[in-house]
């Protein structure tokens, strides 16, 4: 039994939050969640070269050959700096639908290719598994195929390259890949701006079949355990930096002539903020580690850990605001962006409470 | 990272459960499921039989009667015999905070007279902190000792003390000079239960349990032999003992928690209570919980493997699972609805439930309350300016 990170792992961390804090301080994260662009597409080719975008790909297709839980590290060290580009969407989703198209994970690997997952409809709830109302239909033109359909939301929809598209054809669901013109793609009002949605509307749009119909939803079981573990590690970088910023504020702020810290009202919400962030850290490692690993666990650790990261993510950013005071509250402030990435990811493909019915169904129904 | 047992912690595993399996005593498993209960005869032979088979103090070091092993196989120990539902040890104040405070800071004599028989459970030991005046602020203790040449005179009560009406010796601070700060002037002695003017008196709990007690000492005479530490520096044996209470509890209390996990979900089965979506999101939020409490667990063992030194970790633990087992133990009574009124053999589980969530309520006071471990947390792992 050994819950550590390797020495290597602890390096890529320390590499990844150094580059984070000198490119994108909160003025610049700020700056880019407000500008049209959304992100600042520099960074994505920066990133490759740092071999960031390859670390899972397999070195034969230009990547690392190294694993899932490296990309963890990853996860969480960009939710702490609230990275604005699609790192998540093409890493932590889309990436395991790509097996099949080795020239893509070679664009990845090298920075040219960034993509995105469209799995919900219009009216629908969850970004990965919207199968119950799935309408984008799927037909096949001679060698190539065709989709029909309308995809909303889609994360990182207007910066991404690529998109993998859930469609049904004669024997189920299947999942194809879409290179979108901007004629197909209409970015939508989105609370959290550092991750964007769009609406992706496809009238016969040729596609690449990447896992083919009456497949797919097997294929959206991996998908998903997989987004599950890389939300949850996103979500307790995001509950560690608010956390962070609550301690400082509280040590400094004074009224009454004390800090407000050493207010028992104030400091035991920090204390409860510190608590839930490092179980959903224990929980979201051990996912992590579990679909590294490919546990017969992997599935109920994945949730498991969504479902109390996202928590523990969204209530870490409320109390941090709450003792912020009217400055937690201000627009300029840069709380409220981490409280929108926060809500972004406990919200993605099925709430806390769904994640919990699947616990539940693994716990209760034999 | 690996979660997975090495081929040495598996050894260990495999043989313990055979192990406990061939040794439980005789009629262990039939026993009522009323019995969250220690029973005082039977835990004496279970330690007996624990010691003689080197399971007894696994991590205290070989000279002193343990074995040396690492914390891992503590943790194993504590995981299967939870899971078993094995009798407890009757040492749980000797083992977990009595012996590793004298191995320690107490002198080679108290070292061979005390540490064997404290793991064979020949020697019971309880904990003399807590005065009717003295609680989250200890060091404001007044029971007092005086100086009589090659002896002290103590006089003074204690409160909360579990197995004092058992117990053979007692890790007791006392206040030794009055006029020093309050954290300069106590002492910690090992006292001897059975010496003429100490008097206990049993307490009855909210279950109806007399599981702690009152110790009154009248002019009760300690040989200064049994000093532990210096004179007047006992704060920081006593911070020792603490240290350990908190320490090594996380691993045995998560364990007793899974496996009220377990009944949980068999008893929302077979109530049918399985069908309510409210119940089971509950039940899943307790599992989940759980596995945090699991996991956060293995991090403090894994720092506390590398460092030498528990990390912050573990200080949420007993936080967190107080409260994740005082939820647990309502959700038990939801699911049995008004027949939760219903007590002993005259309801479902033989009471079993009721004691459970009238027993949790202790758990957010006994051995640091919430309020003061979330002071601990604010001011010790996050550096936060002091509440006084």
């Amino acid at each position: 039994m050994d819950f550590s990170f390797t020495e290597e792992q602890e390096m890529l961390r320390e590499q990844v939050r150094s580059f984070l804090a000198s490119e994108f301080p909160p003025e610049h994260i700020a700056e880019l969640a407000e500008s049209d662009e959304g992100w600042d597409p520099e960074s994505w080719s920066t990133m490759a070269e740092l071999g960031w975008m390859g670390l899972s790909i397999p070195e034969e297709h230009g990547g690392a050959g190294m694993g899932f839980l490296d990309e963890c590290v990853l996860f969480e060290e960009l939710g702490y700096g609230l990275y604005p580009g699609p790192y998540t969407s093409t890493i932590g989703v889309a990436l395991p639908a790509l097996q099949s198209a080795p020239g893509v994970l070679e664009l990845i690997a090298s920075g040219r290719a960034r993509v995105t997952f469209a799995g919900a409809e219009p009216h629908g709830a969850r970004a990965i598994e919207d199968t119950d109302r799935l309408t984008t239909s799927a037909e096949q033109n001679g060698p190539g195929w065709t989709l029909t359909g309308v995809k909303e939301p889609v994360a990182d929809l207007a910066i991404a390259t690529h998109v993998v598209v859930t469609a049904t054809a004669g024997d189920g669901t299947g999942l194809w890949l879409v290179e979108p013109e901007d004629d197909v793609v209409r970015p939508l009002g989105t609370v959290d701006t550092t991750r964007r949605m769009g609406r992706l509307k496809l009238e016969g749009h040729p596609a690449t079949l990447l896992v083919a119909p009456g497949q797919g939803d097997a294929a959206l079981g991996q998908i998903r355990r997989r987004a599950d573990a890389a939300l949850a590690l996103e979500a307790v970088g995001v509950a560690q930096k608010v956390l962070e910023l609550a301690r400082d504020y509280v040590s400094e702020r004074k009224q009454f002539d004390k800090p407000i810290g050493s207010y028992q009202a104030v400091s035991h919400q920090v204390a409860d903020t510190y608590m839930s962030t490092e179980l959903a850290r224990s929980v979201a490692y051990w996912a992590g580690w579990s679909v590294a690993e490919s546990t017969e666990d992997a599935d109920r650790a994945a949730a498991a850990a969504h479902s109390m990261a996202g928590e523990a993510a969204v209530s870490a950013c409320e109390r941090s605001i709450q003792v912020h005071g009217g400055t937690g509250f201000t627009w300029e402030h840069i709380l409220h962006r981490y409280y929108k990435r926060a809500l972004s990811i406990s919200q993605f493909n099925g709430t806390p409470a769904t994640q919990r019915a699947a616990v539940a169904a693994t716990l209760l129904d034999h | 990272m690996d979660f997975r047992d090495t081929p040495d912690e598996a050894a260990f595993r495999s043989t313990l459960r055979v192990w406990i399996a061939d040794n439980l005593p005789e009629g262990w498993r039939d026993r009522a499921p009323s019995s969250g209960r220690m029973d005082e005869s039977v835990s004496r032979v279970w330690s007996k039989r624990l010691y003689e088979a080197g399971y007894a103090g696994l991590t205290w070091p070989k000279e002193f009667g343990g074995q040396g092993a690492p914390y891992t196989h503590q943790a194993i120990f504590l995981e299967e015999s939870a899971r078993a539902e094995t009798p407890e040890h009757i040492g749980i104040i000797g083992l977990g905070m009595a012996g590793p405070t004298i191995i320690a800071h107490g002198t080679d004599e108290q070292k061979s007279a005390h540490l064997a028989p404290t793991l064979s459970g020949e020697e019971v030991w309880c904990q003399g902190f807590s005065e009717p005046g003295s609680g989250s602020d200890l060091a404001s203790l007044r029971t007092k000792a005086e100086d009589a040449g090659d002896h002290y005179v103590v006089s003074g009560q204690k409160v909360w003390s579990s197995f004092a009406h058992i117990a053979d010796y007692c890790i007791l601070v006392v206040r030794t000079d009055p006029d020093a700060p309050k954290h300069k002037g106590i002492t910690y002695l090992l006292v001897d239960m059975h010496s003429k003017g100490v008097e206990v008196r049993p307490l009855v709990q909210i279950t109806g349990d007399p599981e702690f007690n009152e110790i009154f000492f009248t002019d009760v005479k300690v040989p200064k032999s049994n000093v532990v530490g210096e004179t007047n520096a006992g704060w920081g044996v006593a911070m020792t003992t603490l240290l350990h209470e908190r320490g090594t509890l996380g691993f045995a209390l998560t364990a007793r928690l899974e496996v009220l996990v377990g009944k949980l979900i068999a008893l929302a089965a077979e109530t049918g209570a399985d069908a309510d979506p409210l119940i089971r999101d509950r039940v899943a939020q307790q599992w989940i919980e759980l596995q945090a409490l699991k996991f956060t667990n293995y991090r403090a063992l894994t720092t506390l493997m590398k460092t030498g030194v528990p990390g912050p970790e573990g200080t949420i633990a007993k936080l967190h699972w107080s409260e994740s087992n005082q939820r647990l133990g309502k959700l038990a009574l939801d699911i049995l609805g008004v027949r939760a009124q219903l007590d002993n053999e005259d309801s479902d589980w033989s009471g079993f439930w009721q004691y459970q969530q009238l027993r949790s309520r202790g758990n957010t006071i006994e051995a640091g309350t919430s309020e003061i471990l979330r002071n601990i947390v604010a001011e010790r792992v996050l550096g936060l300016p002091r509440s006084r």
